[in-house]
């Protein structure tokens, strides 16, 4: 096979809630752990536009060929995402975007046409990148199990860190975790026949198809990676193929929770952070049947400790105080309406795609003075038309001044009011999101995060927040 | 360039009370601001000759000068209706004047208005402009605070101590509005009770914020060399200076976040028409957009009354008290009447014409010597000032 993983790249959101606070509100009982959950301002689409960033550091984003956008929580029921995740990314336009959805095997689906579209030649590099924040009912196990994540992985054929020795698939029709097309909440039927006959068969058909078909025993692995839906059923898989502990790459239940499409490939991207030269690893997911590989590190891997990795996300964090927290940021109890005067437009959005979300500023070609948004006249010397866009968006910057607005609304007040004076001296005055009002200062240093603003006109609005840089 | 010194003069005046006029719309204040200063003027509305309205409240943009002509039933003449942010009232002013110093007119009516109260949102609101994201949280608040963190940073002032000089802001302005019947908010405060509110914007609190009120004010203009036929005390128009920034600071590059460089050009341009060298000993009084208190203390630096960063010391000596060497917002500023947009520039320059002409309702808040004064306003992000000046003396 000639094609295989270039970069992979994760992100989990700030905050967790600790597992002891949901069985609290509802006097049930606690799987214990916490789980991540996304800020009031984040979806699957923001979630998987920082781990795309995160992932295509150092990386010429010119030689992206194509963006498969996963998701079962797209924020569209009709329209395309990977359209969206890439303009976000900045990627060219003559690159092929698709979005997959419905299943939660949907990620290594994505994964799998990548590799087999780089392998016959159609595409130097594409990027798979998954994200999900799906919801449990109040109440239930799944409320408590799941996480919100998004992982990308960058699929190419040269320079890969991890090549693709085989891929097996099996479909296999179940009703076991579904959604109807009105659903918000995630039904499933009985959780012995869904582990048993759904998960655990499915998984160990394709993971032992995938084995002989290489010649490889269960030993000769280095790390084996595989969905799980929640702790018991991983271990007892794991237990069954005759795998050791120290071969289970974590599952991130406790930390994290299942995170959808987006899970084996954070376990995956988690696995090669740690990774070594020659290492045999296995991947396995589920949903609606299976698919397998089998992979295995090249030297490239020594070179990529430098990227922020899963570790960064697992130190990094904030615990929500209340189980509230929760149903305000999910949007699961009504707020009332708000004062804002903004007027939606989709054309102007559309018309100002390069600055709202590709993020860039004008450098003018003959004074140099960075601005932000785009200005066709140079506010430096009055110079009509004379600039160059440039991304600003993966520059950091420092806070010059700031405000903590008890007025402007939102469901985590105050808003927090920055002007960011960024790398190369423009200023962006924009919000500051994931942070708390009496850590933010003057100076203090940011990184730039699309998020979610609205949903006037009926469409999601995106832009740009800063975030303070926390160094995991 | 030509000076407009004396050209033009104000021969009548009207304001309403300022508050939470929640019994009467726009008309009702127009009709009434109008109407007094038709009296005061000794005019009849047939001797209008044109006018010009300030208002930005959105249901009026684009419907021109009829927010104005249909309430006071103006006859035909031409109404204009102007805007530009919070130095709308003055805009309509500034308008009026170079209409008559253009010759074409000789007495004409400034009128600006504003109804906050009906929007149910005790502010300006959230989000602003024609973008769908760029300023999706902006309040006015938020947008001035981030003046006062950049200034306490700047001065080396700890939060406590920017603070402090803050209130001490507060407290003037709500004690000077205390003794003006106009007022909205005429109460005084104590230093402890501005230090303890709900904080709103951070560094600013609620008392560091103008009310939020309805209110309307109005002006008519003649010809400097006949507005002694109409009255024994006309003001005259000494200076009007405008200065609008080519980019919202929130995204100009190396601004420094502690003073306006519109503020000081506006000032600039109209002390010099004015012949005003030294304006600290030349005014005396000066009504300044104190829209948020940090405001107060950057236009006392930017206007030439104290030096750069050291406001702190004109404020903690009182220097800008009614009993002070130059009374700053005498009639309770902003702070105490609120700021119903398009009326505030007018409402300042209705202070300034009462007490040049000694004419302040209560004697207690005449001041003894007042020749010359400045009204000032300040809209936009800040991105727009407006500077005044006014004599009782021509020549």
């Amino acid at each position: 096979m000639k094609a295989g993983i270039v970069s992979f790249g994760v992100y989990v959101p700030y905050y967790r809630l600790s597992r002891d606070l949901i069985a609290k509100a509802w006097g049930g009982r606690s799987m214990g752990g916490e789980r991540s959950v996304a800020n009031h301002d984040e979806d699957s689409i923001t979630m998987a536009v920082q781990a795309a960033i995160n992932c295509l550091g150092g990386i010429n984003r010119d030689e992206v060929d194509g963006l498969f956008f996963v998701s079962t929580t797209s924020p569209y029921k009709e329209k395309q995402c990977a359209s969206i995740v890439a303009a976000a990314v900045d990627l060219r336009r003559d690159i092929i975007t698709i979005d997959f959805a419905n299943s939660l095997r949907s990620g290594t689906n994505a994964l799998r046409l990548a590799l087999d579209t780089v392998s016959n030649g159609s595409a130097r590099n594409i990027l798979v990148v998954a994200a999900d924040c799906r919801l449990g009912y109040p109440q239930s196990v799944q409320e408590q199990a799941f996480g919100d994540g998004a992982a990308a992985i960058l699929i190419g054929n040269s320079q890969t860190v991890a090549n693709v020795e085989k891929m097996v698939s099996s479909t296999d029709d179940i009703i076991d975790v579904w959604r109807l097309d009105t659903d918000t909440f995630v039904r499933s039927w009985e959780d012995r026949w869904v582990l048993s006959y759904g998960y655990a068969r499915n998984m160990k058909e394709a993971i032992l198809k995938v084995m002989k078909e290489n010649n490889l025993a269960t030993g000769d692995l280095t790390k084996a990676v595989f969905y799980a839906p929640e702790g018991r059923s991983h271990r007892e898989l794991a237990r069954d193929l005759g795998l050791s502990d120290s071969q289970l790459q974590d599952s991130l239940l406790d930390s994290v929770g299942n995170t959808g499409v987006a899970h084996p490939l954070l376990m995956l991207a988690s696995a090669l952070s740690e990774a070594k030269l020659g290492d045999k690893i296995l991947l396995a997911s589920y949903g609606d049947g299976s698919d397998a590989f089998l992979l295995q590190a090249t030297q490239e891997i020594e070179g990529v400790k430098s990227r922020r990795d899963i570790e960064g996300y697992l130190t990094t964090k904030r615990a929500l105080p209340a189980y509230e927290k929760y149903l305000l940021f999910r949007q699961l109890v009504a707020q009332s309406e708000e004062f804002v005067r903004l007027f939606p437009s989709a054309t102007v959005v559309w018309r100002t795609r390069n600055w709202v979300l590709a993020g860039h500023g004008s450098k003018c070609k003959r004074c140099g003075l960075v601005t932000f948004p785009i200005q066709r006249v140079c506010y430096g010397c009055q110079s009509k038309d004379e600039y160059e866009e440039v991304r600003l968006t993966d520059k950091r910057g420092k806070v010059f001044t700031f405000s903590l607005d008890y007025l402007a609304g939102t469901p985590q007040p105050p808003v927090v009011q920055t002007v960011v004076e960024s790398e190369g001296g423009a200023r962006i005055y924009c919000l500051m999101t994931d942070c708390e009002a009496e850590e933010v200062k003057v100076d203090m240093p940011v990184e730039m995060v699309l998020r979610k603003f609205h949903q006037f006109g009926g469409f999601h609005n995106y832009f740009w927040k800063c975030r303070p840089v926390r160094e995991g | 360039m030509e000076s407009i010194k004396d050209k033009v003069a104000i021969i009548g005046m009207g304001c309403t009370k300022f508050g939470e006029n929640w019994e009467q719309d726009s008309g009702d204040m127009i009709i009434e601001a109008a109407y007094e200063a038709y009296t005061d003027a000794g005019i009849e509305p047939k001797d209008i000759q044109a006018a010009w309205v300030g208002t930005v409240s959105a249901h009026w943009v684009g419907m021109g000068g009829l927010c104005l002509a249909e309430p006071l039933k103006l006859p035909r003449i031409p109404v204009t209706r102007v805007e530009n942010y919070c130095t709308t009232g003055h805009e309509a002013l500034r308008n009026a004047t170079f209409g008559i110093a253009s010759g074409m007119y000789d007495i004409v009516l400034a009128l600006g208005f504003e109804k906050l109260k009906d929007t149910g949102f005790p502010g300006l609101g959230v989000g602003r402009g024609m973008h769908p994201v760029l300023e999706m949280r902006r309040t006015a608040p938020g947008s001035f605070a981030l003046i006062a963190t950049r200034y306490f940073y700047t001065y080396g002032l700890s939060p406590n101590e920017g603070k402090r000089v803050l209130a001490k802001i507060a407290v003037k302005n709500h004690r000077n509005g205390s003794l003006d019947p106009k007022a909205h908010l005429r109460r005084e405060v104590t230093l402890e009770q501005v230090l303890n509110a709900p904080i709103i914007a951070w560094p600013l609190g609620l008392f560091d914020c103008c009310g939020n009120s309805d209110g309307a004010a109005a002006a008519i203009l003649v010809r400097g060399d006949i507005a002694k036929k109409f009255k024994d005390n006309p003001i005259y128009i000494k200076g009007i200076g405008l200065s609008q920034n080519p980019m919202m600071p929130h995204f100009e590059p190396n601004f420094d976040w502690t003073g306006f460089e519109v503020n000081r050009i506006a000032s600039r341009q109209a002390y010099q028409q004015a012949g005003i060298t030294k304006p600290r000993e030349q005014l005396d009084l000066a009504e300044v957009h104190d829209c948020f208190t940090i405001t107060e203390l950057i236009i006392y630096e930017d206007f030439g009354f104290s030096p750069k960063g050291r406001a702190k010391e004109d404020v903690e000596a009182g220097n800008f008290a009614l009993e002070g060497d130059l009374p700053v917002n005498s009639d309770g500023g902003l702070k105490a009447f609120g700021h119903p947009i398009g009326a505030s520039g007018l409402r300042m320059t209705y202070e300034v014409y009462k007490q040049l002409q000694g004419k302040a309702e209560l004697p207690a808040r005449q001041l003894k010597r007042a020749e010359v004064g400045l009204a000032h306003t300040l809209g936009g992000h800040p991105q727009v000032s407006c500077v005044a000046i006014f004599g009782i003396n021509p020549g």
